[in-house]
């Protein structure tokens, strides 16, 4: 009771103890800012990723694909745990439109947009097919050639830095040409003399925006049998590049997936005999997490890096405590003395001090984490005005696939950095007030008469 | 009836390589009642010896014995339990606690005794006790004042009734006059004199002699021994 009274007491008078909390502030004040602005940032891109792959990819990196896909996906379908499954074609090749100069490498994927819509957010991502993804690849015009569904990078102008795209009300009329090298199932190319490229003409009809740089800016949705032709994995085998599947609600993504991965052994192992059984190898049973780790991994790495540094920040803090606490105890000698003196038993004056050590880091969280939810919940409001008075924005949305600044408050996030503050001010303060508590009275005193 | 007994006490300090022999064989007994001052010149081992009488130090060799209990062999945890209920401290420069009021100054000792739950039972009755002491020093309109708002023989004031809210047997003060003018200092004097008359056992270190003749007895230290 005397111990928080006089801690409490220490606290208000003195004026050093102002350091000590605004050193806590401000420690708990970035960390809570930038941590939530970057867990914003990986979250939205992990989502992001799972909603483009889906829960769980049957996924063939090599070109050639993997044959007897529908034979599995037929067992698959009689699994209560899996929901949904789209089969693609993937493959790379050359865009052009008639008439301009224009070309440019590409990616393209060949899908059933129905079914890939009810696996992936397809159909969220696109422009005019929203609730209709059957008709994606149907065009408004130039009726007679089978529609495309671009990445919005590649058929509108870069985002300016308002993160705004100028999107016409309905597709442009634009026919584009995609050239692809087709592949037999050794990885040969599938046909030889004039007719070695793969050609087909698409009509524009829809534009997909994931929020992912490399869709966004390189890929183009096909139907899944032109895409199938055009990557030459439509014979002599029919071939695709991955089974795309989301699991019923409720369920682990890695069970499951590790569900999938034994059927898909097995099924292998029953193929061994058939033709072009070798391709079998190549594919992976992937949770997306796996499929996606190139991209998330650079991100997560960039978090931990984060966390170092906010570490290293923590160190300075409890620092600063420790110094600002030394002086304190400096000149609290003589009232150490004092109380031991009159009978304050050792821990109790300890205590003392690690109470106004508590105090600080208490109130030096509270006034971090209370600024940092207000500069978080004003955070995009602040950076729009600076744009609009300023012309300066902080996050340009030409590079970061971001419509806002994320600003979600974690109160986890919250809670663990305001007990890790009281935590660095404690161990701040453990060692002067240790040194404190064991200091001989008679010395104290008879140094303060002194 | 003996408090107090201690024989043969013997300290040194170290300073450097150094050794500094304070306290050489001291025998010195107290009995309940007794108003004792111990006197000596500076650097002769007065406040050593009161520190060690009042638990506050140990001695290198010796017995203390306060109402048959060996102060020398007891733990440290021990010793401020018996600090804070046996022994109250009046020190030269007062040494009271500026963020604290004089009536919360006065009330550290009793909250360190009750502990944090019983306090609060124990706290109304406390307080009374605390403002009555406090009347009887002449501070009852300074209850809520802070130290530094008070005059130096206030402050001593308050300090004796610190060192008494426990109801100690024994008040042990450290030159408690000398740090105040001669009148004031005799006005403290009185007031130690008072609570001896009410039977307050109490031991004093003083240097001068004037004060000591006030005392019912005098021991003097001279180079580390009773003399």
């Amino acid at each position: 009771m005397i111990g928080l009274k006089l801690s409490w007491r220490y606290f208000w008078k003195r004026r050093i103890s102002i350091l000590a909390v605004a050193a806590v502030a401000l420690c708990v004040f970035i960390v809570v800012v930038v941590m939530s602005v970057m867990n914003g940032l990986v979250q939205e891109f992990k989502e992001k990723n799972h909603r483009f792959v889906g829960d769980c990819v049957i996924y063939s990196p090599s070109l050639t694909g993997f044959p007897y896909a529908n034979d599995f996906i037929e067992q698959l379908e009689a699994q209560p745990f899996v929901a949904e499954m789209s089969e693609t074609v993937e493959g790379t090749g050359l865009m052009t439109s008639p008439g301009s100069s224009w070309n440019v490498g590409v990616d393209y994927m060949g899908i059933d947009p129905v079914r890939h819509s009810r696996v992936t957010s397809f159909a969220s991502t696109l422009r005019y097919h929203k609730d209709n993804p059957k008709d994606a690849f149907e065009p408004p015009y130039l009726q007679q050639i089978d529609g495309c569904v671009m990445g919005i990078d590649l058929i509108l102008s870069r985002r300016s830095d308002t993160g705004q795209y100028d999107e016409p009300e309905t597709p442009w009329p634009l026919r584009i040409t995609l050239s692809s090298f087709p592949l037999n199932p050794k990885g040969g190319l599938a046909r030889a003399g004039v007719d070695v490229v793969s050609t087909k003409t698409f009509a524009y009809s829809d534009h997909a925006h994931s929020g992912l740089v490399k869709p966004d800016g390189r890929l183009i949705y096909l139907p899944l049998e032109q895409a199938r032709v055009l990557s030459g994995m439509d014979a002599p085998v029919v071939r695709s590049s991955a089974i795309h599947i989301r699991f019923a609600d409720g369920l682990s993504v890695e069970a499951e997936t590790e569900k999938v991965r034994t059927l898909w052994q097995a099924y292998v192992k029953s193929l061994a005999s058939q033709p072009y059984a070798e391709l079998l190898s190549a594919v992976n049973v992937q949770t997306w997490q796996q499929n996606r780790r190139e991209f998330i991994g650079p991100m997560e790495k960039e978090q931990l890096m984060l966390m170092l540094l906010f570490l290293m920040l923590g160190i300075v803090t409890i620092f600063i405590i420790f110094v600002v606490f030394y002086m304190i105890i400096g000149h609290k000698t003589r009232d150490l003395g004092v109380l031991k003196s009159i009978g304050m038993p050792t821990p109790s004056v300890a205590a003392v001090f690690l109470g106004f050590a508590a105090i600080v880091g208490l109130i030096g969280s509270i006034i971090g984490m209370a600024t940092g939810c207000l500069f978080l919940w004003r955070i995009n409001a602040m950076e729009n005005w600076l744009y609009d008075h300023y012309g300066w924005r902080i996050w340009d949305r030409s590079i970061y696939a971001i419509d806002q600044i994320p600003n979600t408050i974690e109160w986890p996030l919250l809670a663990v950095v305001a007990g890790c503050a009281v935590a660095a001010c404690l161990f701040g303060a453990i060692v002067p007030s240790i040194q404190a508590a064991i200091k001989s009275p008679v010395r104290v005193l008879q140094v303060s008469q002194l | 009836m003996q408090i107090l007994q201690a024989n043969d006490i013997k300290k040194a300090y170290k300073m450097g390589k150094q050794t500094l022999t304070v306290l050489r064989g001291v025998d010195i007994s107290l009995t309940a009642g007794e108003f004792a001052v111990i006197i000596g010149a500076s650097g002769s081992g007065k406040s050593t010896l009161l520190h060690i009488l009042g638990a506050l130090d140990k001695p290198d060799t010796g017995k203390v014995e306060f109402e048959g209990l060996r102060l020398d062999q007891m733990s440290n945890s021990r010793l401020n339990q018996f600090r804070n209920l046996n022994v109250g401290f009046v020190f030269q420069f007062y040494h009271l606690l500026d963020e604290l009021s004089v009536l919360e100054n006065v009330l550290l000792p009793a909250m360190i005794a009750a502990g944090p739950i019983t306090w609060q039972t124990r706290k109304k009755i406390k307080q009374n006790e605390a403002i009555l002491l406090l009347g009887r020093m002449g501070l009852k309109d300074r209850l809520t004042h802070k130290p530094y708002e008070l005059s130096g023989g206030e402050r001593q004031r308050a300090a004796i009734a610190r060192a008494l809210i426990n109801k100690p047997k024994l008040l042990l003060a450290d030159e408690p006059t000398g740090n105040l003018d001669s009148k004031t200092g005799n006005g403290i004097l009185e007031v130690l004199k008072e609570l001896n008359q009410q039977g307050q056992t109490i031991l004093m270190v003083t240097h001068d002699d004037r004060i000591a003749r006030q005392a019912g007895r005098v021991i003097r230290l001279s180079d580390g021994k009773v003399v």
